[in-house]
């Protein structure tokens, strides 16, 4: 079964056109790896299937149309640079959203233990260190316990221990049947995720299993792959 | 009720943001107290004439003040990537700007209360009408600024030109008003394009207690129609928010 679903997907910014009709199909339970350099259109992606981009062409999520307001409790995102408030403590802001999301006080502290924040639910969010702030974000994402999560560059700028924590995480919430789509520049992140969307341009190279790309490509690295791939479809 | 609660939550969000921001608040209370007191000294020779301006200048100084805190704390909303955030929550895009104002109001109504009364208490402000009419004024006057400040984030993309919108939006507003000089006698064109403006009327009502013992039928339509230019604010500011680019 299959998560998130787009044909012929379309998108323009202006007068510029930043995807050019891609098919894609993300499956449900499944940690997805949206890979591609800086520019190849993964943000802009990320935000149509969000509801937050406009988009020609079909993109269902959850069997929806992406940006039915249906699907808004269901969707959890995580924006590139985390978009919390520098200004109100931990708690506060988790509290916050979790009033807008409808979501309980205990389980929004429950939220902050699962991101390791607790100890500094107290602390001003502009006093915390890059990866805490990116933290604090997933927190927010993780409220309410949503089917996907699109996460845009979630483990940038973490150290290597707690970057291997959340994806731990990650594996967990696949088990529980949650779709993850995880976005990177990096290359050996993808070795972490079972399924790869290679995205170069606003096209998309490749959407299938790790294990597939690896055997086609005969590579080793899924950065290795990525290079093969280009040099078969140029 | 999601609505309610969220407007709620978000209100009371933006009263802790602030609250963490002890200069700010300090500069929203004491600033229009400071300058009234400024303008009873530069007129301590002549009571007249500060009873004549100091209500209408109580009134532009709030308003202006709560205009320029609205516009840029809304304008961080939107560029710091919360806004997008909430947009792909369940929350209205009413929700967030009642939110806003509902805060600012609190806060506004706080500074009107604490100006007014200094003005007339301490620096002895002497009107013909009911103090509670100036008190009211007031309080109107800073509900637009917070309003307008809420519309105007949306046609800024930076804070510095939020900034500008001060000389470029306010400014005339404040010339053609009636502040300087009567509506009667300005020139045809100006005369008809005050009367679109919003704080004309929040000016001729703090003039119109200044000289009438009565609130007059003219004063009430002055509130009623800065009531609707607030709520008129209000509902194209929430047009302005985009859940989708």
């Amino acid at each position: 079964m299959n998560a998130i679903t787009a044909q012929k997907l379309i998108v323009q910014k202006g007068k510029t056109e930043i995807l050019h009709g891609l098919d894609m199909a993300i499956q449900t339970g499944t940690i997805t790896g949206l890979i591609g350099p800086s520019g190849s259109g993964k943000t802009t992606l990320m935000r149509t299937i969000v509801g937050v981009q406009r988009h020609q062409g079909n993109l269902s999520v959850l069997d929806q149309p992406a940006g039915k307001a249906s699907l808004r409790p269901r969707i959890g995102y995580v924006t590139q640079s985390p978009a919390v408030y520098n200004d109100l403590t931990v708690r506060q802001n988790i509290h916050y959203f979790a009033r807008v999301a409808g979501v309980s006080v205990r389980e929004a502290d429950e939220v902050i233990l699962k991101v390791h924040l607790d100890g500094k639910q107290n602390q001003l969010v502009q006093s915390l260190s890059g990866g805490q702030r990116a933290r604090v974000s997933l927190a927010v994402a993780l409220l309410g316990n949503p089917d996907v999560l699109i996460l845009d560059e979630p483990t940038v700028g973490l150290d290597p221990i707690l970057r291997n924590e959340l994806w731990a995480q990650f594996g967990e919430l696949a088990a529980q049947g949650k779709t993850l789509l995880v976005s990177s520049h990096v290359m050996d992140e993808a070795e972490r995720c079972d399924e790869i969307v290679l995205i170069r341009e606003g096209k998309i190279l490749w959407n299938d299993s790790r294990q597939m790309l690896l055997e086609k490509t005969k590579a080793t690295t899924v950065g290795d792959a990525f290079v093969a791939m280009i040099g078969g479809a140029a | 009720m999601y609505h309610l609660r969220a407007t709620t939550a978000t209100a009371g969000r933006i009263l802790q943001q602030l609250s963490h921001d002890k200069r700010t608040i300090a500069l929203m209370f004491l600033a229009p107290t400071v300058l009234m007191s400024l303008l009873a000294w530069v007129f301590s020779n002549n009571d007249r004439m500060f009873n004549a301006i100091a209500p209408a200048l109580l009134g532009v100084f709030q308003f202006v003040i709560m205009f320029l805190i609205t516009s840029i704390t809304t304008l961080r909303e939107r560029t710091g990537g919360t806004l997008e955030r909430l947009m792909t929550m369940r929350i209205s895009k009413a929700d967030i700007i009642i939110g806003y104002a509902l805060a600012f109001g609190v806060f506004g109504i706080i500074q009107s209360v604490i100006t007014s009364s200094v003005a007339i208490y301490w620096l002895g402000m002497d009107v013909a009408g009911p103090q509670w009419f100036v008190i009211m004024v007031a309080i109107a006057d800073t509900l637009l600024g917070v309003a307008l400040g809420l519309l105007a984030s949306a046609f800024a993309r930076t804070e510095f030109q939020a900034v500008q919108f001060m000389p470029a939006f306010i400014f005339p507003q404040l010339i053609v008003c009636g502040l300087f000089v009567p509506l009667s006698q300005l020139p045809d064109a100006l005369n008809t394009a005050a009367y679109w403006l919003p704080l004309t009327y929040a000016v001729d009502a703090l003039n119109g207690v200044v000289t009438n013992a009565d609130i007059t039928g003219d004063m009430w339509r002055d509130i009623w129609v800065v009531v609707c230019f607030i709520l008129a604010s209000l509902a194209f500011a929430s047009l302005t928010l985009r859940r989708r680019s």
